[in-house]
Formats: C-alpha cells, sequence, structure tokens
C-alpha cells in the first residue's frame, strides 16, 4: 500500500491554519473518545484474527457514516516505517497506532480513517479512538462533531459499556466517559518570565494535566504543552469540557499578560533575542530538531507581539510539522542521516521563509 | 501550623480541594490526612501514569476477589498490574470490586455521569451482520467471475441497504 496524503484537504494539516479563535497562543484543539467494540478482547490482548474481525465491522459501519464517508482509509499495518513515520509527524495517527516504539510493535488490522478534521484510528490501544482535531481554541465545536460520529457509529456497531463505569478502555485512566479534550497550547511568555511552574502546578490542582507536543511520555520542545483533562469518570463531558475552557482561558490570560510584562520592562532585549531566531532560521546551513523548534517559537512569539511583520502564523505552524525528519526524507525521496537531516531541515526553514522575505518588517 | 482538623498536632500535609468550583486549602496533620485518605508517607509521582500505577499497587482489596481469571479473555489481576491494561469488557465484571475502588482512586469517583450509551438495536446488529456476509459473498462472486451470483447479490444488498 502506497500512501497519498495530498488526497486530504491541505495534506491532512488544514487544522494549522490559524483561522480558530487565540490562533496566536493557541495552536490546535484535539478532542478523542476511547471506544471499543462488545464481544471482542481489548486489542492488546486480542489475536490477529480478532482485531481483523473488528476492522471489517467498523469498516461496513462507517463506509455509510455522514462525515466519514468519503474519508480515506489507510491501513498502517500495510505501510513501510517511513510512511508510518509521517503519518505520526503530522498528528494524524499515535504513535503506538504508527508501531513505532519498541514496546508496541505494529499490530495486524491497525488502519486510520481520515477525513477533514475527523478521524479514527483502528485497534489502538483501544478498538476504536475518535478524534476531531481543530485550528484554536474550538473545545466544543471540536466535541460536536466528534459526538455526532460517536452516537451514530455507537448506534451501528456495539460498544463496551458498564452501567456504574461507562464506557470501557483497556487502560483504566480512559474509562467513563473515554474522552481526553486537549489544547496545543504554546506559552514562551511564561516561560520567559518563569511564572509556568505555578500555572502548571495549579493546572494540576484543578485536574488537568500536560504534555509535550507529541502527547503522553513526550517532552517540552520550543514552548508548546498539550494540556488536557486528567479524569475522565466521574464528570460529565460538558463539565470537563467547561473546566479546560475555563483553565485554559486563563492560561491565555496569564500568557498575554506576561507578553505586556515582557514588553513593557525588557522591550529591546526581547527584540533583539526574537529578531536574532529569525536570523539564524533564515540563514542557518544546519539546524536540529530542538534548534528549529526554539527558534520558532521566538519568531511565533515575535509575531504575536507585531515586532516581526509580514510573517503568517500559518507559514509557521507549517514549518513545525514539516522540518521533521520523516517529511524531510519524504521530500528528498530517501531515508538521511543525522546529519544530513539537520542540513535538508535548514534548507527548508530557509526556503519557505525566504517566500515571505519580502514582506517581513 | 496546627492542624486545622484537630487543631492539636502539627500540620504537615496541604490538602487543595476543589469544593462547589471553589479552591479551598487544608493544612492537616499525618493523621487527619490519614483519615481523609490522602496518603503521606509515599512521595506523588508527576507522572500520570505512575499515579496512576501506584494506586493499582496500593490496592487493599482481599486477595480472594482478586484470585481467578476473566472467563472471557483469561486475565488475571497478576497480569494487569504488570501490564496496567484490562484484557476485555469483561474484565471490568469479574473484577468488579477491585476495579470500583481503583477507579475511585483514579478518578475520584467509580460513578459515569456522561454520555448514557444506547447499543444497536437487534434488528440493526442482524441487518448489519447480514450485509457484511453478503457484501463479503459479492467480493468473492466477483473474484470468481460469477457475474450472474453477483448481480443479485448486489440487488439484494441493495434492498437492504
Amino acid at each position: 500500500m502506497t500512501l497519498d496524503l495530498s488526497l486530504l484537504p491541505d495534506g491532512g494539516v488544514r487544522w494549522l491554519d490559524a483561522a480558530g479563535a487565540h490562533s496566536d497562543v493557541v495552536l490546535s484543539t484535539r478532542v478523542r473518545l476511547a471506544r471499543n467494540v462488545d464481544g471482542y478482547a481489548f486489542t492488546g490482548r486480542a489475536r490477529d484474527g480478532e482485531r481483523l474481525r473488528v476492522l471489517v465491522q467498523v469498516r461496513e459501519a462507517l463506509q455509510v457514516l455522514p462525515g466519514l464517508d468519503d474519508s480515506l482509509m489507510v491501513r498502517i499495518d500495510e505501510l513501510g516505517p517511513a510512511d508510518r513515520a509521517l503519518l505520526f509527524e503530522r498528528h494524524l495517527v499515535s504513535k503506538e497506532l504508527a508501531g513505532l516504539e519498541p514496546q508496541h510493535p505494529l499490530r495486524t488490522g491497525a488502519a486510520v480513517y481520515l477525513s477533514d478534521g475527523l478521524s479514527v484510528m483502528i485497534n489502538e490501544e483501544d478498538h476504536l479512538r475518535l478524534q476531531s482535531l481543530q485550528s484554536g481554541f474550538e473545545l466544543r465545536a471540536a466535541f460536536a462533531a466528534l459526538d455526532r460520529v460517536d452516537r451514530e457509529l455507537g448506534g451501528r456497531v456495539p460498544f463496551s459499556y458498564h452501567p456504574e463505569f461507562g464506557y470501557l478502555t483497556a487502560c483504566p485512566t480512559n474509562v467513563g466517559t473515554g474522552m481526553r479534550a486537549s489544547v496545543l497550547i504554546h506559552l514562551p511568555g511564561l516561560v520567559l518570565t518563569k511564572e509556568i511552574g505555578r500555572v502548571l502546578a495549579g493546572l494540576q490542582q484543578m485536574g488537568l494535566t500536560y504534555r509535550g507536543l507529541y502527547g503522553e511520555g513526550s517532552e517540552v520542545v520550543g514552548n508548546f504543552f498539550q494540556i488536557s483533562n486528567q479524569t475522565t469518570l466521574g464528570r460529565s463531558e460538558e463539565d470537563l469540557l467547561d473546566q479546560l475552557i475555563r483553565v485554559v482561558g486563563h492560561v491565555i490570560e496569564r500568557e498575554e499578560e506576561a507578553r505586556r510584562v515582557l514588553l513593557r520592562d525588557a522591550g529591546y532585549i526581547i527584540e533583539d533575542k526574537l529578531w536574532r531566531a529569525y536570523g539564524t532560521l533564515r540563514y542557518a546551513r544546519s539546524l536540529t530538531f530542538e534548534e528549529a523548534m526554539n527558534y520558532l517559537s521566538g519568531v511565533r512569539l515575535a509575531v504575536g507581539l507585531k515586532l516581526i511583520g509580514g510573517l503568517s502564523v500559518y507559514t509557521l505552524n507549517k514549518l513545525l510539522i514539516f522540518s521533521q525528519a520523516a517529511h524531510l526524507s519524504a521530500a528528498e525521496g530517501r531515508s538521511l542521516t543525522e546529519s544530513e537531516t539537520n542540513l535538508a531541515r535548514a534548507r527548508y526553514v530557509r526556503r519557505a521563509l525566504e517566500e515571505e522575505a519580502g514582506s517581513v518588517g | 501550623m496546627l492542624c486545622d482538623n484537630c487543631h492539636q498536632r502539627d500540620a504537615v500535609v496541604n490538602l487543595t480541594t476543589i469544593e462547589n468550583n471553589a479552591v479551598r486549602q487544608l493544612h492537616l496533620c499525618e493523621q487527619c490526612a490519614a483519615e481523609r485518605g490522602v496518603e503521606t508517607s509515599v512521595a506523588t509521582p508527576k507522572h500520570p501514569l505512575g499515579e496512576f500505577l501506584q494506586a493499582v499497587q496500593q490496592q487493599s482489596v482481599p486477595a480472594s476477589t482478586d484470585a481467578g481469571k476473566c472467563a472471557f479473555c483469561g486475565l488475571t489481576m497478576k497480569d494487569f498490574r504488570a501490564t496496567g491494561r484490562m484484557g476485555c469488557a469483561r474484565c471490568y465484571s469479574t473484577f468488579e470490586p477491585s476495579m470500583r475502588e481503583l477507579l475511585r482512586r483514579v478518578h475520584g469517583s467509580p460513578r459515569h455521569t456522561g454520555r448514557a450509551y444506547r447499543p444497536p438495536k437487534d434488528e440493526v446488529l442482524e441487518k448489519a451482520s447480514v450485509l457484511g456476509e453478503l457484501r463479503e459473498r459479492l467480493r468473492r462472486a466477483i473474484e470468481q467471475e460469477q457475474f450472474e451470483v453477483a448481480a443479485e447479490l448486489r440487488d439484494r444488498i441493495r434492498v437492504l441497504e
């Protein structure tokens, strides 16, 4: 099976188009529901035949489901490692489904349905992971789209459900609503003013948690944080969303306040630092992923503070995705060594910024 | 500082609770904290899964309910403690008392208050399984170039759809 992501609108990265609310601070909103098909062992304990039967049963139902009937179905288990890494880097499938972790090798029956902003992963840790991904801070819209698919699909395929515990999942941390709602947020102001520790500690006291750019177990790079609900049971979907909306709204205010303070108390130092970040990205000949992320974080902040004009947030967002190793390899048409990757990354970033350079000032 | 509860012993635990959307700070001694179910002797890990696995390890449910294995998938409580994953939906009923206690510790409540699920009606499931079978037969008929059979199957599928 060959992978052709050009079949998706905007290659599946429309969630980066910076059209949603607060898009200078919030990159994207993601909501996912974990569901299992009744009558089979959960994915990790199921035999190959069971996972394939799950896939067939879900496929029959999804083919006629409004909103997903024109989606692109990808059999992950038939893809090579380069294509699987590409899907993961584009945030379209989890690392576990892509079989990129040593403790979770690729599973027979692993598949994904991709549609504009909606996706269904099959045979992930749970049989089904329904996901909605939207640009900006749009939790209610993301959930509403997902809720429709969940009801339709649940009316055709029997889900595992317990009258007291709710939706049953492989990991007890997802039981109940099975819902994890998260916001990918850029907080350089809070990091620079060293307020971030207090904010993150506050999140945990409010029943929320944070992770890095790639979800569970990933490091925080480039001042990007994913804030999400920690618990899934005992509160309704609406309650969990309201809480997250309230707290993230507060975090956005704190970030904006921190940015104002930086500009007021250290204006020229900040301005110099951020222009240097832009200069490095514009002219460097070799960039590691971490360097690129950190400089991009600086340029993003500069655009938000209106210190650098004429550069679109969408361009910066796309750089986050397309300057990753598997994407650079795909663009070059061959696998690259680490030093080749760093050269290719610098070249890619230079070209992307060159296109808008005429208007930057 | 003295304990907010007994006003006798030194407070060693700061307990933050959220009640009716208001944050409340309580300073408690070790004994009063323990009465409220707060562990003081164990350092709290930062990772959410770490916290969860710790709760799994600390479960103090009588061994008798945890003996045995799930009749559907064969999972034992020992398997669960090793992986942190249940084997199937039936496991939750098999180990219900332990799971209730674990869910209470992980989520603060074992009771689902979100969307109630209405499973598909029997006729929907039956239709889906008949349709699935007809589609499979259609695929095979086309593969074997039995086009008359295929046409007949396609008609039957259309009617059902």
